[in-house]
């Protein structure tokens, strides 16, 4: 590639293969470049054998220097982390990637000088700090110069213009105004060069505390309830400041706590979320348990699989997360409330926040180019710190929190439960996961837009530095060919439509009747406070203790909340409209193309989310070639070309892994647990006794 | 106009005579079940025909855990429990088949000087009821003693009468003819005690899949020259490989306990060539506290932060999983090993029926369909007498009974996660599944009563009563899959891993009005398919337009898409 230097090599590597623990794999010659870790295999894989979802920069044996997690090294069976100078060589090299794989290299047959240098280089390459202008975007960005500016629908949020058409299509120009008193970055350099803020707000006020304490306009509601939010002042030591921005504070929302804005909700984020800490924390033991050595490990997990995954506390997180977004839209469509969330920097969990509202409330967010200018709008100009929460420069591990994976495990939550309501998949978001690792596209590896554009033309004043610019991760083309880009696409989705309603209320109307033979109506009374009246009196009256416990603790959750959720939850779906996600404990799951993909224990062959999918979409080229026959009219000419998808033909044996089994199973033999059998500890009694008491005495 | 009874009643006697009439019988009954749900305003209960009101009350109140208090009409007919709610929009609709019904009892209540009167009621399919009412009246002190002799017609001398649902379980022999003419295979008998069937030949290696119960062996490693024999007839008659392997779903510890009752397991000295495994599966006890456990953390609701670990503390997936675990084991002996496995636990119609149900459905496409299904449930469960009557307790109310086991149930559990690991493998959805669960409490259908052939045979169910698949089979559409794909040939080997594993919530959490599921994407492929078979048929037309007009093209005919296409199962 280009801009790519190679920095060490070793000879005759083998790479082991995680299946039946056997010392199975290849030999090939392990490289580290200044963009990655890529293990050349000596045989090259037969043509046949070629993946056929492939990503064009990163391939199978690819690890950039950013995806590394942790490097272990194996002395006499003990794994030990690797990290700064290193006194001995280890005989096995295993690494962690932060997409999850795990790759183990063997140096037993590698010459002494060649495993020192390559695992020196690597640990040295991948773990120590960097300085951002060594970055290998920058190496790739000179090299590489991409003149034509490819006219894309994501909308990138870095002109006046697009701030402006977005206020117009929420409608929200009545009341708010895009400033541009921030260009050049002379108010801020966290704020992007234009934001919007409420008209009624002086441009005075706005630059007194370089933009802290002001609210900022994300979106707006049909209603005309809008979504804001601010960075909170830190905590000041001297009485005299923070005097000062409470009083400055009480100014604002002053302001905008009167007509024509709807009454405010103020939510401060830092203190009704976890903190990043906890999701950093939640998150290390979460990924522990995906990061499979071997068989054996996969198995001594699954038997606690459960309680494992429980205390790891991500789910809840996830949970969290999704439930504070419902509250948001209850106050935003239920009450028509403006709500404002408060933030240290309003970088973090508000980007998580707001933007999981907006895919909720908004279906442009649930369409592939409207998510992609979400993230513009909310993240990459909200200044979310990538390069800090991703610790790409590997500078500081305190920094470092998945907040922008925390986001997308949530979409993932809404996509799986709702499938039809999004215009792309799953896999989608796992190569946007993926994404984060790859250091040629500048879109997640900057902290704020100042940084971004004064590293592009601040220093270099010569001629070449004003030349080069950087890839976005949106254009897709640049990691996928075409027949590869469909896996990202919802062949499901159906775009906004114009008049169907009574249909699909009929078609809703009838599942519901298939699925509980004995009926019972679901529909919550509009009624409710009289009937909660009448159990009253019933319990005081008629009732004994027992019966109006239960009624009880069934009525507690009974608040503004749950009375929403409910209610919405009883109507159909409108695939366009408002998406509320199932948040009881069956509602949230594990991300399992994410995080089991690499596992080869856990691959299905003929299963998964693929055979539906191929199905579908075998049904939908089938519809295509019968409509363009009947177009064509004269049917008996029309030769039978069933033109095969590049990639689905044959499903019968694809792995549920699919499109990312890359660790191919090599036998169809079945996987089989290995871990022992737990122990009952309360149920010995039952175990022991018979099924039947038969008496066998008798019959002999 | 037929006069056809259900529920166990007797068919009228010309009925016998003409299989032609009765198939219309039954025909008729399944559209009156389907239209059933859609007499509406009334407050009185629709009622199938042969049923019967025993008592009405009105102004019962029901305690909805989800919605609070409802008042309304309550009707106990010698079928179900009825309770309905008109004043709410849309009428609010309780609709319990007495069959489901585990426990009543009465509630106590302290008084405030009424004789008011609360009625908690167990089903067995994970809810519990609870009425309330006044006792003033004479008709309402009828409720309580109604729902107990109609829920339990056994345990109140019903059964002389005319509600047969299940008789106390009499020592009952095998049925083996019929497994022998169905699948048209050679098979030799041993003993009366250990009796062996032959379920499943592989149709290229021959070896084959054998269930029976545990040999007779003893304390003293007695060796049974019968069993001896038949195994090596097993083995003879598999030639591709010399070996066989029996599979002992229990535990290891807990056949050595039966064998000190004159039970036990093959010593594998001899039988040589022969090699023992046990599946380390619990009984039927466990099996039994755990679902009672489960029940406690999905009803009536949900702590949402310890729901894993909830699911977690009732066991009920890991006993999925090992169940499942055990029958890829017997598959993938017969299907890479080419060896022919035998199968049984204690005495083999539980455990051994889930085993060899489940291997069969990894190995042979055929059971995928919903024909097939119908067959494996006929054949694995109901004739080699699988004890419904005993397990499900029907129509009997000693709620406590250790013969009770959610054996079947579990089975079922399994075939789900089958299917939510291979979502385009199977004909048959998870409505299929779930009514098929729902009648096996509900006693409309003569399907799952009694338990073994011989007693059906006696009791002469097939005649008086109707079989739960034909109102399946009249409306095929319903409980299709519409990912389905024949994945003839193909072995299924779902993964037994915990991380696969999912809790059936549609099933045991379905009570719960927030765990509705969202309309899934069935939906949006069942209207594609039906586009597609529109067009089709379209396209058809105009071929067979063109192909009359011109004449000399006309033997074309063969390459039309239509032949090519696979068939729509949408259209009705």
């Amino acid at each position: 590639m280009r801009g790519e230097l190679l920095l060490c090599e070793a000879n005759t590597v083998l790479k082991c293969v995680q299946e039946d623990g056997s010392n199975r794999g290849a030999y090939g010659k392990l490289i580290c470049t200044n963009f990655k870790i890529a293990f050349l295999g000596d045989e090259s894989a037969s043509d046949d054998n070629e993946p056929e979802f492939k990503n064009k920069i990163i391939g199978e044996n690819d690890i950039t220097l950013h995806c590394v997690d942790h490097i272990y090294g194996v002395y006499d069976e003990k794994k030990k982390s690797l990290s700064g100078q290193l006194k001995k060589y280890p005989e096995k090299l295993i690494i962690y990637c932060k997409d999850l794989r795990v790759f183990h290299f063997c140096l037993r047959y590698t010459k002494e000088e060649e495993v020192k240098r390559i695992v020196s280089g690597i640990v040295h390459h991948s773990q120590t700090p960097k300085l951002l202008k060594r970055l290998f975007l920058f190496s790739y960005a000179i090299a590489a110069p991409t003149n034509t500016e490819t006219q894309s629908q994501t909308v990138m949020f870095d002109a006046i213009k697009d701030w402006r058409e977005e206020l117009e299509r929420t409608k929200g120009n009545m009341k708010y105004k895009v400033l541009s008193a921030n260009e050049a970055y002379k108010v801020s350099e966290k704020l992007p060069l234009y934001f919007v803020v409420p008209m009624s707000l002086s441009e005075e006020s706005i630059l007194q505390y370089q933009g802290r304490g002001i609210p900022i306009w994300c979106w707006s509601c049909h209603n005309g309830a809008s979504l804001l939010k601010m960075s909170a002042f830190p905590k000041e030591q001297e009485d005299n400041t923070s005097q000062m921005h409470k009083i400055f504070l009480d100014g604002v929302y002053k302001t905008i706590n009167k007509p024509p804005y709807e009454v405010l909700k103020t939510d401060d984020l830092s203190s009704s979320l976890p903190s990043l800490q906890d999701i950093q924390a939640a998150y290390t033991r979460f990924k522990q348990l995906f990061l499979i050595d071997n068989s054996t490990d996969f198995w001594d997990t699954d038997v606690k699989w459960f309680s494992l995954l429980e205390s790891t506390n991500w789910l809840e997180i996830v949970r969290r997360c999704l439930k504070k977004a419902i509250e948001v839209v209850e106050y935003l469509e239920g009450q028509n409330t403006n709500v404002l969330l408060i933030e240290e920097n309003a970088s973090d969990l508000c980007c998580v926040i707001s933007s999981l509202v907006q895919v909720m409330m908004d279906s442009h967010y649930r369409t592939k180019f409207g998510f992609q200018s979400l993230i513009q709008k909310e993240w990459v100009m909200g200044g979310h710190c990538f390069l800090d929460r991703c610790n790409h420069l590997r500078q500081s591990d305190k920094e470092e929190a998945p907040v922008f994976l925390l986001f997308l495990d949530c979409v993932w939550q809404l996509v799986q439960q709702y499938p039809p309501a999004f215009e792309f998949t799953e896999t989608y978001l796992t190569v946007l996961s993926d994404s984060l690792y790859i250091p040629i596209f500048s879109t997640f590896f900057f902290n704020s837009p100042h940084q971004k554009d004064t590293n592009v033309s601040g220093e270099g004043h010569n001629a070449q530095s004003s030349h080069f610019r950087f890839l976005t991760v949106w254009d897709w083309s640049v990691q996928f060919e075409p027949k590869a880009q469909v896996l990202l696409n919802n062949p499901l989705y159906v775009e906004k439509p114009k008049l169907d309603k009574s249909q699909r209320k009929t078609t809703r109307f009838k599942h519901q009747r298939q699925l509980s033979l004995p009926l019972t109506q679901t529909k919550s009374s509009p009624k409710r406070g009289f009937f909660r009246e009448e159990t009253d009196h019933f319990i005081k009256n008629i009732l004994g203790k027992r019966i109006s416990k239960l009624i009880n603790s069934s009525d507690e959750l009974h608040n503004n909340f749950t009375e929403f959720y409910d209610s919405w939850h009883c109507k159909p779906v409108d695939f366009h409209g408002l998406l509320l996600p199932h948040i009881e404990g069956p509602g949230i799951k594990v991300w399992a193309q994410r995080y089991l993909r690499w596992i080869p224990e856990a691959q299905l062959l003929g299963g998964g989310t693929v055979a539906t999918a191929t199905k579908i979409l075998d049904v939908i080229e089938e519809v295509q070639s019968l409509q363009k026959k009947m177009d064509e009219k004269h049917s008996l000419t029309v030769p039978q070309s069933r033109e095969a998808l590049p990639m689905l033909r044959n499903s019968a044996r694809l792995s549920s892994l699919f499109p990312f089994a890359l660790l191919q199973r090599h036998s169809l033999k079945p996987v089989l647990p290995t871990s022992t059998w737990k122990d009952l500890e309360d149920e010995d009694d039952l175990a022991k006794r018979d099924d039947e008491f038969v008496d066998l005495s008798e019959v002999i | 106009l037929y006069g056809h009874k259900i529920f166990c009643k007797p068919l009228g006697s010309p009925l016998k005579s003409s299989s032609e009439h009765y198939l219309l019988v039954v025909l008729d009954f399944c559209q009156a079940l389907r239209d059933g749900n859609k007499l509406a305003q009334m407050e009185e209960a629709p009622l199938f025909p042969g049923e019967s009101i025993k008592a009405i009350a009105k102004d019962v109140m029901y305690i909805c855990p989800f919605m609070g208090a409802v008042s309304g009409t309550l009707t106990v007919t010698d079928f179900k429990m009825y309770f309905k709610n008109v004043e709410r929009d849309p009428h609010f609709v309780l609709d319990v088949p007495l069959g489901v019904i585990s426990r009543v009892e009465k509630i106590g209540v302290q008084s405030h000087g009424d004789n008011s009167c609360g009625i908690e009621i167990v089903c067995k399919d994970m809810r519990n009821l609870r009425l309330a009412y006044k006792q003033e009246e004479q008709s309402r002190l009828e409720i309580f003693e109604n729902l107990v002799t109609q829920a339990f017609p056994l345990s109140n001398g019903l059964v002389s009468t005319e509600m047969r649902r299940g008789l106390p379980a009499s020592v009952c022999r095998l049925l083996e003819s019929w497994l022998i003419s169905h699948l048209n295979l050679r098979h030799s008998q041993t003993g009366e005690d250990s009796c062996s069937v032959l379920s499943w030949i592989h149709p290229e290696s021959q070896a084959t899949i054998t269930r029976c119960s545990q040999p007779l062996v003893g304390p003293n490693d007695k060796r049974c020259k019968e069993d001896e024999k038949y195994l090596q007839t097993i083995m003879d008659a598999n030639a591709q490989s010399h070996k066989l392997i029996i599979f002992d779903a229990r535990q290891n510890s807990v056949a050595d306990t039966n064998k000190a009752k004159g039970g036990g397991y093959e010593n594998e000295s001899a039988y040589p060539n022969a090699e023992l495994v046990f599946l380390e599966i619990h009984n039927i006890h466990v099996m039994r506290e755990s679902l009672r456990k489960l029940k406690e953390i999905v009803y009536p609701s949900i702590d949402e932060a310890r729901w894993l670990s909830n699911v977690d503390s009732t066991h009920w997936l890991e006993y999925i999983r090992m169940l499942l675990a055990g029958a890829v084991r017997i598959a993938d002996k017969i299907e890479s090993g080419k060896t022919s496995v035998v199968v049984h636990c204690s005495d083999g119609w539980d455990r051994t029926a889930q085993l060899t149900s489940l291997a069969m459905l990894m190995l042979d496409s055929y059971y995928r369909t919903i024909k097939g299904f119908e067959a494996l449930i006929e054949k694995e469960w109901i004739s080699f007498g699988h004890r419904f009557a005993m397990r499900v307790g029907h129509g009997d109310d000693d709620h406590a009974d250790a013969d009770r086991s959610p054996i079947f149930l579990q089975f079922l559990d399994c075939v789900w996660q089958m299917t939510k690991q291979f979502p385009a493998a199977f004909e048959f959805n998870e409505l299929f599944l779930i009514t098929i669960l729902d009648h096996l409490y509900s006693c409309l259908f003569g399907t799952f009563l009694y338990n073994c052939e011989q007693e059906r045979l006696k009791e002469e169910i097939s005649t008086k009563t109707v079989s739960l698949w034909s109102y399946i089979n009249s409306q095929l559409d319903e409980f299709a899959n519409p990912f389905y794909v024949n994945y003839e040939n193909h072995v299924l080997y779902p993964v037994a891993s915990l991380n696969h594993l999912e809790l059936w919530v549609n099933y045991y959490v379905r009570w719960n009005p927030r765990m509705r599921p969202q309309m899934p994407i069935h939906q949006n492929l069942k209207e594609l398919l039906a586009i597609r078979a529109e067009l089709q048929k379209k396209v058809e037309d105009l071929q067979h337009e063109a192909a009359t007009r011109s004449i000399s093209s006309s033997s074309d005919r063969g390459s039309s898409p239509s032949h090519s296409a696979t068939p729509v199962r949408t259209s009705v």
